[in-house]
């Protein structure tokens, strides 16, 4: 069992959960995943690592389906059965020039590591973070701390820039500072329309998948994506891969492979716990 | 000599209208009775040829006479002489052809069931005795780590432990077991069976660390610095292939180690009580002829699937899988569709598989495996509704050790190269065993080769 030492609510719906578990706080990098399971019926999904010290790795999550709805309801000393990792590949991290890192919503977790490890590594980090409102915002600070310069949107305008995370992206690549690289984490949509964006500007722009995943070990194939026209298993390959060669269509359809299945397995855990819908 | 009997005792099982809607396991095992009768036509023969079948070289005639005079527990020692998980051999070896086809009987058709009786004394075990008491040798203060909890490496840390030294097993996934746990279906090989043997090894003083993939957690040459004086790998062939043709990743589209894992490993036969969820398909296409496909096809079919299709692109006397099996998927209303072949696969407008065009398919000459080659027929194409494809292939051993670890010499497929008695592998400290070297084979042959390794890490260990 892997103990939760400390639980933060950091929007009504999002959670970070400090996990015990020094192995794998030892060999975490940038980019790479764990996949957790709540107990003996729970599923396994995957979580990026969003900071870790020596005996701790923290996960940020969003509440979306029971998984996630059930994690949610657990306190700090509460445990889950399973905390496998560090899965996948990390982060490619070099001295490229300017980084711009783009984080939707609850990518800003993962984005924090990958910009502090790219400016230590002496680029210029310019960040942009988006959420749909004000009040789902979290780790502004944290990010600002780690960038050169950061520009926040919100979808509705409730603080910072209103908009999409694509306008000021847009806006950089045509302004005088030359952009080397666009790193998006977010939802996959927000980063097939950051892809679409730097296209034309034809900067690399590496984006961390998030297909179903089961072992997260290379074993089963359920996360296979198309990526420059040739089958590639996000778990073992990836999450990071060139966003302008992925073939988003095939991702987002497989992402919904199970709404069905979703919706009655939280039917039904909400009628377990007597919460209404 | 009493007259020859070469009435092989059937055993009962399930009819198949009953078993096509439940997980059970389909053949129920001897009753005392029924055991007894085969063994007594067992003729005990001098030369017993059925012992150089097995791959570990059970005493066969041995354990047949002491079930037959009723000295249950001694049957169960000579058993487990040389083979430690006798329950789950006696279900799913090959039998066909290993021991059985070699016994004097079967030139007339009457070959002993070995493969029964085997069960029934290890049913017997589990129900009479528990797990024996082991008795360790006194400890040699060396450690072994084990990678990998499938056959190949339970028996390896078992016998290990047996000899005295400290074993630390490192499994990837959340339960041990190997393909046991998370392929292999219940109704074939019942978990509890599988669990009852890592339990028995746990007893044994063997620490079982679950969730450490190695290669990610932790390297081999990070074990051995860290105080493992060897390292056993037995980490299997799980690398799923696929077919290459086009709509392939299609929804809907499963390796079969995905479908098995979410069928058996997560009980999505359960969902949504367990929480994994599988497409339950209405027309199930399974594409190969293996143990694989079958345990894929009658899945799919206890699942709820109104159709399943078996898709070969052999003809049956070509299929790899075993006959028992075979004919226990006919009898369930499994179609075979032979001599066929997937061109491509066709979706909808959400992405889901919908359809599948094939080839038919002709045997030409024969190929390096010595079985007669698949050739297209031109022109043939058809097209076969399908809303579930499960794609059983094969599959390889997965990189992930062979990438991390210098010095580990492998093939062009994969495999990991290792002396075929020692399993000794080219790195210093490092022995490998089961699937990872040899490819997708057998549950015994796994446990063999886990067997002579442990003997070998032994001899080293005490510096022979
Ligand atoms: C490499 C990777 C890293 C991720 N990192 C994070 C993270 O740091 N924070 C975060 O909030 N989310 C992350 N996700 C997404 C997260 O795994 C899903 O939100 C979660 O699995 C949803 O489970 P659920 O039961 O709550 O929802 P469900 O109702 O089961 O599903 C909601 C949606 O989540 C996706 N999903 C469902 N099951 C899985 C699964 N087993 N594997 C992957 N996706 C699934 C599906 O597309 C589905 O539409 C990551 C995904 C991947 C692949
Ligand atoms: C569906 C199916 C049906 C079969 N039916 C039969 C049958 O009827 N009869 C028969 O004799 N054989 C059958 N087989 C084959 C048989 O199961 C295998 O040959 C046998 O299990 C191989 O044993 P193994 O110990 O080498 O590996 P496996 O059983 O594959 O075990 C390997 C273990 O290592 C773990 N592992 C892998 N990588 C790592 C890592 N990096 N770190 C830590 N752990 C790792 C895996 O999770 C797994 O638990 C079948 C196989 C399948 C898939
Ligand atoms: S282990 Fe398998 S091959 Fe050997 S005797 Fe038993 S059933 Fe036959
Ligand atoms: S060959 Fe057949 S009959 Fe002879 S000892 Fe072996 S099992 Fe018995
Ligand atoms: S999640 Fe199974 S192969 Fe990637």
């Amino acid at each position: 069992m892997y103990k939760i030492l400390l639980r933060e609510n950091l929007v009504p719906n999002i959670h970070l959960f400090k996990i015990e578990a020094p192995a794998v706080a030892k060999k975490a990098q940038p980019g790479q995943f764990v996949v957790v399971r709540i107990d003996e019926r729970g599923e396994r999904i995957p979580l990026t690592v969003a900071d870790w010290d020596e005996a701790s790795v923290s996960v940020v999550f969003m509440e979306v389906g029971t998984t996630t709805r059930r994690l949610a309801t657990l306190r700090a000393g509460d445990a889950i059965a399973d905390f496998v990792g560090p899965l996948g590949l990390p982060t490619h991290i070099e001295k490229f020039g300017t980084v711009c890192c783009v984080a939707g919503g609850v990518g800003v977790a993962p984005v924090v590591p990958i910009a502090r490890a790219l400016r230590s590594q002496g680029n210029k980090v310019i960040s942009i973070l988006g959420a749909r409102s004000k009040s789902l915002l979290f780790w502004e600070e944290e990010l600002r701390s780690v960038s050169d310069r950061l520009i926040v949107t919100t979808d509705d305008g409730s603080y910072g820039r209103k908009g999409v995370v694509t306008e000021p992206l847009k806006e950089l690549l045509e302004g005088d500072e030359k952009i080397d690289r666009v790193i998006a984490i977010g939802p996959a949509i927000m980063m097939k329309f950051c892809a679409k964006t730097t296209e034309p500007f034809g900067v690399k722009t590496i984006v961390s998948l998030n297909p179903i995943m089961v072992d997260g070990t290379g074993m089963c194939g359920c996360c296979r994506v198309s990526v420059g026209g040739v089958t590639r298993f996000t778990c073992v390959d990836g999450p990071d891969f060139d966003g302008h060669q992925v073939d988003w269509d095939l991702l987002l359809a497989r992402q919904r492979t199970y709404l069905d299945e979703e919706k009655r397995s939280l039917e039904l855990w909400q009628h377990q716990c007597g919460e209404r819908t | 000599m009493a007259q020859l009997n070469l009435n092989r005792v059937e055993m009962p099982k399930q009819t198949p209208e009953q078993r096509a809607k439940n997980y059970n396991e389909v053949a129920l095992g001897y009753s005392w009775e029924q055991a007894l009768e085969e063994a007594e036509r067992c003729i005990q023969c001098p030369k017993h040829p059925c012992k150089a079948g097995c791959p570990v070289q059970v005493d066969i005639p041995e354990f047949i006479l002491a079930l037959r005079e009723g000295r249950m527990e001694e049957a169960v020692k000579i058993l487990k002489n040389k083979n430690s998980l006798p329950g789950i051999c006696g279900r799913v070896c090959p039998q066909e052809t290993q021991c059985e086809v070699v016994c004097t009987l079967a030139k007339k058709g009457g070959q002993i069931a070995i493969g029964r009786l085997e069960r029934y004394v290890a049913d017997w075990e589990r129900e009479h005795m528990g797990a024996l008491p082991a008795t360790p040798a006194p400890p040699s203060g060396k450690k072994v780590a084990v990678v990998g909890s499938g056959p190949a490496g339970l028996t390896a840390a078992a016998d290990l432990a047996k000899m005295g030294h400290g074993v630390t097993i490192f499994e990837a996934l959340h339960v041990a077991g190997g393909v046991l746990m998370y392929g292999i279906p219940e109704f074939r090989l019942p978990k509890e069976i599988v669990q009852n043997e890592v339990n028995y090894v746990a007893s044994l003083g063997v620490e079982i660390q679950l969730d450490a993939v190695v290669g990610k957690l932790m390297t081999i040459d990070e074990l051995l610095s860290n105080g493992y004086d060897a390292v056993f790998l037995g980490t299997g062939a799980g690398l799923p292939m696929f077919l290459g043709c086009p709509g392939e990743n299609l929804c809907g589209i499963y390796s079969a180690n995905e479908f098995l894992t979410r069928v058996n490993l997560m009980k999505a036969y359960k969902f949504p009580e367990y929480d994994t969820p599988v497409r339950i398909g209405r027309r199930v296409a399974v594409i190969g002829g293996g143990n694989v496909a079958m345990d894929s096809a009658r899945c799919a079919l206890r699942l709820g699937a109104e159709k399943v299709y078996i898709i070969y692109r052999r003809s049956e006397a070509e299929m790899p899988a075993r006959r028992e099996e075979v004919e226990n998927a006919k009898e369930e209303g499994i179609e075979f569709r032979l001599l066929t072949n997937p061109k491509q696969f066709l979706g909808d407008d959400k992405g889901n598989v919908v359809a599948m065009e094939c080839y038919e398919m002709e045997l030409g000459e024969p190929d390096e495996s010595g079985r007669r080659r698949p050739i297209v027929k031109e022109g043939s194409e058809f097209t076969i509704e399908v809303d579930v494809v499960i794609v059983a292939l094969g599959t390889t051993p997965n990189p992930l050790i062979a990438q991390t670890t210098p010095g580990l010499e492998t093939t062009k497929r994969g495999t990991v190269v290792a002396d075929e008695v020692t399993g000794k592998t080219k790195k210093d400290k490092v022995w490998a065993g089961g699937d990872i070297v040899t490819g997708a084979a057998t549950v015994i042959s796994a446990m063999g080769a886990g067997k002579r390794a442990a003997a070998d890490i032994d001899k080293y260990l005490k510096g022979e």
